[in-house]
């Protein structure tokens, strides 16, 4: 194959994917915005394939926390306080109802927390700080459940209706009546609830430690959780499940059940076994709920930014309109003053954004304004590459080459100056990735693949295209 | 079409008349930042918190001014955006966070300008260790850039001559935004780090270009003289100079003009970075290696009239 066929066929390959990439972006930026809502709450993985507005774009909560070291037990690792921390934090915006909630370690004691639409920080906040509650819950074996959801049915509303309305403090009294003395509604992670019996019988406050476990028990091979109690918690332990064998334990996290298995016999010794049907992941994601159970010190707020909507639909149609204003007005600039040549470059330059589009979605990046810079930027480089050559071009026409032989010196010519600007740009787009963070890290990231591309396009893709256009035999006339 | 025909300016001839601006150039702003005690850093770096407020009418800076002293907010510092109705308020070193103090200021403005209908666009409170971080980090990135790519161009050009008059240009470039924003008393904020960076990115990219031409140059060129041959060099990059640095300045312009609050100030980094970025590739970075050069001539015939073994010379 020659130089041609392999940018030729390159071009294609990297044109279908970046378009299977953009797909879902574009399926979703066109569904109306309830139909996203409801993608959002069911978790769909549309979502994962989307290229994603940044806050400063679409408006919400963005915040540093920062764990208290000082009030950190000296037994405990940072980074694994670290690590419980943000899996807490993570589970109390799952209920706070956040799509697509952005939850990170930055550098080795603080935690990003983004929250997309959030406009009241002050909840987010404190949602995020107060200290979690780990329960163990004995689940009611009466029936009352059924009784209560079908007293409930009888005033026309269903339990998830109830558990809302309580958590929003709306609940009327007569209603609240229906719920038998004693007894608690209380949700788990999936759309489902349990009635379990108030107070709690046992808090996380004596839970030692919890692990994945392998092939013990009954459930050989699968994989089950270990828990451990001190001595004061394995007591109390010891007497809640030799009073209730048969029953089930609720393990209830911030009001959320995780978990209820079914106490099997009396565990004297404060070692049980939780097994159920889970998975590895769930297994992994159980214990570390349970090893989490509060934080491990109290988190400070230490930055905080929020973003409200009207600021961020005028950031994304001011963005978006001077983009496609400097842009239209380039490819003009650029057909007037090279004429047909300055049309293939502006082709180069259209595919080249193609491309950073679809590199973005592919790595499922945020587009954040410093991005969209970024991409300008690039494209202003790749606009420079072709500027460059077609000088050069021009100049060797004037010198008397024929015009295939001076588009092939014009080529040669400039690529030692292409690749050295290229090349320096790559390494401020790098070290700007390394070092910085949030916006800036948005700008690196699509000024750097934007360079990168427009080596391929300004040059590789450019070239072919001549290579094409003077393969037939009566080629007509280009002009530089 | 073609904006420029054969050029033949003699560039390396009117060196001091650009060595005089540039120094104009420079001294102003560090004259600025040394009067001003260093540059204006934003919250990101110093920590603090901002506010911007949107309004339904336009409220006068100094009336606004005035009633946020009355309401303790003495050191307040305001920037306004007449097209967008909305002001940025700073406030230093405020252990407030960025929503007690946003409410603050909008019950400061809805009660002394009635019918303004306050809203709070953005609210950002930093902490001043995670500013320190910030600074370390962006020190940290320009210092690495700058030994990488002199590495990079010591390596390419075969000398270290180029890699470290190129930095100079760049140098040169980077202090001048720096200076502007003093004079202007503008805040360096992380957007505009990043605007400078990019900046440099621009300007390196640009007098590479002219190197490369220099280079080509001396070497096929047996009969001129140095200051002949890189007059020449410029002259035949001058059309490729000026044309990129519009295309790019057309952008840069519509993103300062129509790009919003958010992006403004590192439009304008940009934007400046693009012109002052051009001069010094043309009339910093050329001459710079002329004199270089030129002083390296003159210690070698010094040298060969003693007989000493000569040092080393930019032709081969």
């Amino acid at each position: 194959m020659s130089r041609s066929q392999i940018v030729l066929w390159t071009t294609f390959v990297l044109v279908g994917l970046s378009i299977y990439f953009l797909v879902p972006t574009v399926r979703w930026y066109r569904m109306p915005v309830s139909e996203r809502t409801d993608y959002e709450q069911q978790k769909d993985p549309i979502l994962g394939k989307i290229l994603n507005l940044g806050l400063d774009l679409r408006g919400g909560t963005h915040l540093i926390l920062e764990l208290d070291r000082s009030k950190l037990d000296p037994k405990i690792n940072i980074n694994d306080a670290l690590d419980r921390a943000i899996e807490i934090i993570r589970n109390r915006v799952d209920q706070f109802g956040v799509a697509e909630p952005m939850i990170a370690r930055q550098g080795d004691r603080w935690i990003v927390v983004q929250l997309p639409g959030i406009k009241d920080p002050e909840r987010a906040k404190e949602l995020i700080g107060k200290t979690a509650l780990l329960e163990f819950r004995l689940v009611d074996d009466s029936g009352a459940l059924a009784t209560f959801s079908s007293a409930l049915a009888a005033k026309k509303m269903t339990v998830m209706q109830f558990l809302a309305q309580q958590k929003a403090e709306t609940l009327s009294p007569e209603i609240a009546k229906l719920l038998p003395k004693g007894l608690e509604v209380i949700p788990n992670r999936e759309t489902h609830y349990l009635m379990v019996h108030s107070p709690a019988a046992l808090t996380g406050a004596t839970l030692v430690d919890a692990k994945v476990q392998f092939g013990q028990g009954d459930m050989g091979g699968f994989p089950s959780v270990g828990i451990e109690f001190n001595p004061e918690g394995a007591k109390l332990f010891g007497q809640v499940t030799e009073a209730n064998v048969n029953k089930q334990l609720a393990i209830v996290l911030d009001g959320m059940v995780q978990s209820a298995p079914v106490i099997r016999s009396a565990i004297p010794d404060g070692h049980a076994i939780i097994e159920g049907n889970f998975s590895a992941e769930e297994a992994k994601l159980l214990s570390t709920v349970l090893r989490a159970g509060a934080l491990p010190a109290p988190v400070r707020v230490i930055e905080e930014r929020t973003v409200g909507p009207t600021l961020g639909e005028d950031s994304i149609k001011a963005g978006v309109r001077s983009s496609l204003i400097g842009l239209f007005l380039v490819i003009l600039f650029m057909v007037i003053y090279y004429r047909s040549s300055g049309l293939i470059a502006d082709l180069a330059m259209l595919i080249n954004m193609l491309f950073i589009f679809g590199v973005m979605a592919c790595l499922h990046a945020t587009v954040t304004l410093p991005g969209i810079a970024g991409t300008i930027l690039s494209l202003a480089m790749a606009v420079d590459a072709n500027v460059l050559i077609l000088e050069r071009v021009r100049e060797e026409l004037q010198a008397g080459k024929s015009v295939r032989l001076a588009i092939d010196l014009g080529y040669k010519h400039a690529w030692p100056a292409i690749i050295d600007g290229h090349v320096t740009n790559l390494i401020s787009a790098g070290l700007l990735f390394q070092f910085g963070t949030g916006p800036i890290k948005g700008f690196a990231v699509t000024l750097f693949w934007g360079v990168l591309i427009s080596i391929f396009t300004a040059v590789f893709f450019t070239h072919m295209v001549y290579d094409y256009w003077f393969s037939g035999t009566d080629a007509p006339e280009l002009n530089f | 079409m073609q904006l420029f025909k054969k050029t033949n300016i003699d560039f390396i001839g009117k060196r001091y008349y650009a060595f005089a601006f540039s120094a104009v150039l420079l001294l102003s702003g560090i004259v600025s930042l040394v009067v001003k005690g260093g540059p204006k850093l934003g919250i990101d770096f110093t920590g603090g918190t901002l506010v911007q407020l949107g309004f339904q009418t336009v409220v006068p800076m100094s009336e606004l001014r005035v009633a946020l002293a009355q309401k303790g907010y003495p050191d307040a510092e305001l920037q306004d955006f007449q097209t967008e109705k909305s002001v940025i308020i700073r406030v230093p070193k405020s252990e407030k966070s960025a929503t007690v103090l946003g409410e603050e200021l909008t019950e400061a403005v809805r009660s002394q300008f009635v019918g303004s209908a306050p809203i709070v666009q953005r609210a950002e409170s930093v902490g001043p260790a995670v500013g320190r971080a910030l600074t370390n980090q962006a020190l940290s990135a320009i210092i690495w850039a700058t030994i990488l790519i002199i590495i990079y161009v010591g390596f390419r050009f075969r000398s270290t001559l180029w890699g470290v008059c190129s930095i100079a240009a760049l140098l040169h470039d980077v202090l001048s935004v720096v200076g502007i924003f003093s004079i202007m008393n503008k805040e360096i904020s992380v957007t505009v780090v990043a605007g400078i960076l990019t900046l440099a990115g621009y300007s390196m990219n640009d007098t590479i270009v002219i190197y490369d031409r220099m280079r080509e140059n001396i070497r096929l060129s047996k009969k001129e003289t140095l200051a002949e041959i890189i007059n020449r060099s410029v002259n035949e990059t001058l059309s490729r100079t000026i044309m990129t640095s519009m295309t790019v300045a057309i952008t840069v312009l519509v993103l300062f003009l129509f790009g919003g609050s958010v992006i403004h100030d590192f439009a304008f980094a940009l934007l400046w970075g693009v012109f002052v970025g051009s001069y010094s590739s043309i009339f910093v970075a050329a001459p710079i290696i002329y004199e270089w050069q030129a002083r390296r001539d003159r210690k070698r015939a010094v040298a060969i009239a003693k007989g000493v073994r000569p040092g080393p010379v930019l032709k081969r």
